[in-house]
């Protein structure tokens, strides 16, 4: 019945798609594995100027007030426009692009066996609304004032009255482009959830969807649920600097407490939102590599459902001691707590996938071991922050600054680096080279570590973040050597990508030609020629087992694709 | 270990924060080596070998999801200790205040604090209360502070007292701290509040009664003295 829904819908553009013309074939294309790619583009180009801003800010704060090699001096008004920018970049235009945009776009029809999206023009709508809203976020930069700066969570008064910050359109443009890219991401979860829903191919039931598809559309639910309110938030925000309203502002009646409620009622599933999908990448590689299954399909899937309720209702830890009434800190801190048991099942669960498996170390597995153990690092430290009364020593602190560095670094990076390694043969259709990439990959987990360790300490001394210049304080003085190790580390890291970009369009010109099925996996995408040919699928595949039959008993070879029927297996 | 870290604890209630951290650090910490000496021993021990097959385990019938589901289990137990612990502390320090002996109160705006000491009589806004640009108390008696601001939102941050509490315009927000040794402490603003955030650096001088008695009348004499000085040449320009 899914597929009479998955040809009866919109696949006409994007048959014609196939005949069109170069601007409607790789600009405005209405094809998902074209729209991801964009996504892609968009999110790895933002990576860079994301990367350039944590170089800035890095090296200003090991040397305090000297110029930055390749820059210049930078004044603490730009200084801050730099953090306030680095967090945007980082979680809004290279986090979503990637792990939501590229992968959710690429797999999610390919996974459960359809021609495209549900909506392929709302798709194509989707992605260049991000393109808007990433250009205006870059203008920001030249504009008068220049960039926000303050701070990416951006609370009022100071974002509320120009002459706090010293700049006018910069904060303007920020919160357009946020306002935009929440746009974008509506209307892609929208498109996510109802392909999944509705275009599975005959035999894709709910409980044979890859986890990765579970969890892209887990995650797009929670953007949905939690992102209304902040659009609003940002526009009543927009209107309190530009026609003089004073929904923030206490002069005029305003209470600057509300937008932290709508930031972080919004702000706690984003990181929810980014994880899942990190999560679903790792939870595709680790049974490909193992030749395993998946460990407790379905407990995982719970799992990840329960988390995502928690996440909804535990947005006031940001806020312990924001002022807001003391009597609420310590339910919110039993309800984060609690968080710790869906993930981690997930965690355990990975683990156990390991168990008894015949475990190979190609790069996407490297990444995503690297990501699993450096993740652990940062749930743990998560306890400290959710924990009412350690939040009182800890908030603010530069502790704040490496423990979410560790959950979303893992996940973004090391997963996302992981699913690229993994996808690239698929998505075009040649071989990375697999020494670069390990290369890469050590370079990367060593000088992560290097990077974020020191600033745990400088969190339990007690240092404030965002602080540029900190000799003005004696308790700051001594931590400085903190600050050189950790940029030395972040100059290295961003030194230690260079493989990757070589080998990323190196290998597109000369790579080794990928065969359809690489790593000898079971999903759907791997069924059709890599890159996939236009419509995905020849006609649509009728799906008999579930992803994860490695090693199955009685197959003959340790892997069995979800269309394939066994012959000992067809009668029963 | 991690006490090392840390500035030394001053306040009658800093012993409780600490203990809360050094709790979650050694339970996090122990889960942490645990599950990560698992996924080690797994990843050396269950490396590919010729001629060994990886086992076809599903994990889906409840005595295997039983290894995943009772670790979460012991994982709930401390969770639910650390929930205890924190919730007793919490309530010591942010709850209802104990009666205090001195109430400051202390305006933070761009970029500077401020401190209003009440009058002899012990009431704010009769014309006598005193304006200070450091924080000045008494050893070992409670302190309440009102803390308020003219512009955006600061952050009240002593380290060596383990006070932190956000300063919101529009509200009075009340804070209060006992210290235990004498001596000079820095305050920071620990909320990004504009360009020079960074230096918004306040002084907290924690002084034995009698020294705290003093420098008070010192100043209460210095600060009439000044208002009489500068109602002076008032006259004197009119005359």
């Amino acid at each position: 019945m899914e597929a009479q829904a998955a040809s009866a819908l919109p696949a006409a553009p994007a048959r014609h798609g196939a005949e069109a013309g170069f601007w409607r074939k790789y600009v405005f294309s209405t094809d998902h594995k074209v729209i991801a790619k964009q996504y892609l583009a968009i999110g790895l180009l933002m990576s860079v100027i994301g990367g350039f801003t944590a170089y800035l800010i890095r090296v200003e704060l090991a040397w305090p007030g000297k110029p930055v090699m390749g820059w210049g001096s930078i004044a603490p008004g730009p200084y801050l426009g730099l953090v306030t920018m680095h967090g945007t970049i980082m979680v809004f235009f290279v986090a979503m692009p990637i792990l939501l945009g590229a992968f959710g776009n690429f797999l999610i029809p390919l996974m459960i066996g359809a021609e495209d999206m549900a909506f392929p023009r709302i798709n194509m709508l989707s992605v260049w609304t991000l393109v808007v809203a990433s250009v205006l976020l870059l203008a920001s930069f030249f504009v008068p004032g220049g960039a926000a700066a303050a701070g990416w969570t951006g609370y009022p008064p100071l974002s509320d009255v120009p002459s706090y910050t010293g700049g006018f359109w910069g904060l303007n443009l920020w919160l357009l482009a946020l306002a935009l890219e929440f746009s974008a991401f509506l209307m892609g979860g929208v498109n996510f959830i109802t392909t999944a829903i509705n275009l599975r191919t005959p035999g894709m039931t709910l409980w044979r969807m890859p986890l990765l598809v579970w969890l892209e559309i887990t995650a797009s639910a929670l953007f949905l649920i939690s992102v209304g309110p902040l659009v609003a938030g940002a526009l009543m925000l927009l209107v309190d600097r530009i026609a003089g309203t004073g929904f923030y502002n206490p002069a005029r009646g305003g209470d600057p407490l509300l937008w932290q409620h709508l930031f972080w009622f919004f702000g706690h599933p984003e990181v929810y939102v980014i994880a899942l999908p990190g999560f679903g990448i790792m939870q595709e590689i680790l049974p490909v590599f193992s030749r395993k299954p998946v460990f407790a399909y379905r407990t995982i899937v719970y799992s990840t459902i329960i988390a995502g309720f928690l996440s909804l209702v535990v947005w006031a830890h940001h806020m312990f001691i924001s002022g807001m009434d003391p009597r609420l800190a310590t339910p919110f801190s039993i309800m984060t707590i609690l968080i710790s048991i869906p993930f981690s099942i997930m965690v355990f669960a990975m683990i156990a996938t390991l168990w008894r498996g015949s475990i190979s170390f190609e790069t996407p597995m490297l990444f995503t071991l690297g990501a699993l153990s450096s993740f652990l690092v940062g749930g743990v430290t998560g306890i400290f922050l959710g924990s009412q009364t350690a939040d009182i020593y800890l908030h603010d602190s530069y502790f704040v600054v490496a423990h979410f560095h560790y959950t979303l670094f893992p996940i973004v990076f090391f997963g996302g680096f992981a699913g690229i390694y993994f996808w690239y043969p698929k998505m075009f259709g040649r071989m990375l080279d697999e020494r670069l990439g390990k290369i890469h990959f050590v370079l990367t987990f060593i000088f992560f570590n290097l990077t974020f360790i020191p600033l745990f300490f400088a969190g339990f001394a007690g240092a404030p973040r965002r602080i540029y210049y900190p000799f003005g304080y004696d308790f700051l003085k001594p931590l400085q050597p903190l600050h050189v190790l950790s940029t030395i580390g972040a100059v290295a890291l961003l030194a230690g990508q260079l493989p990757f970009v070589v080998n990323f369009f190196l290998s597109m010109l000369r790579g080794q030609e990928a065969p359809d099925n690489p790593w000898h996996a079971n999903t759907l995408e791997w069924t059709v020629a890599s890159p996939p040919p236009h419509p995905n699928f020849p006609s649509p595949p009728t799906v008999v087992r579930g992803p994860y039959d490695y090693s199955l008993p009685g197959a003959a070879e340790d892997w069995v694709p979800q269309n394939r029927r066994l012959r000992t297996l067809a009668g029963a | 270990m991690l006490s090392a870290w840390f500035p030394t604890s001053v306040s009658t209630y800093g012993g409780q924060i600490d203990y809360v951290i050094n709790l979650i650090f050694y339970v996090t910490a122990f889960w942490f080596v645990l599950v990560t000496a698992v996924l080690l021993f797994f990843v050396i021990r269950y490396r590919r070998r010729a001629g060994v097959p990886a086992a076809f385990v599903q994990g889906e019938t409840g005595r295997e999801v039983a290894w995943i589901l009772v670790p979460a289990f012991l994982v709930l137990v401390c969770d639910l200790g650390i929930d205890a612990a924190g919730g007793r502390a919490w309530e010591a320090v942010k709850g209802p205040p104990p009666p205090a002996a001195l109430t400051v109160q202390v305006m933070g705006s761009q970029f500077v604090w401020k401190f209003t000491y009440p009058g002899p009589d012990g009431r704010f806004g009769a014309g006598n209360d005193l304006k200070e640009d450091s924080l000045h108390v008494p050893l070992g008696q409670v302190v309440r502070l009102e803390l308020q601001s003219e512009d955006v939102i600061h952050d009240f941050f002593v380290p060596d007292m383990r006070l932190k509490q956000d300063v919101i315009p529009g509200r009075t927000i009340t804070a209060w701290f006992q210290a235990t040794k004498p001596g000079t402490y820095e305050i920071a603003c620990s909320q990004l509040c504009g360009p020079a955030h960074f230096d918004m650096r306040g002084e907290l001088v924690v002084q034995t009664e009698s020294e705290y008695q003093a420098w008070l009348k010192q100043e209460r004499a210095a600060a009439s003295a000044k208002t009489a000085a500068s109602a002076l040449p008032d006259r004197a320009q009119k005359g």
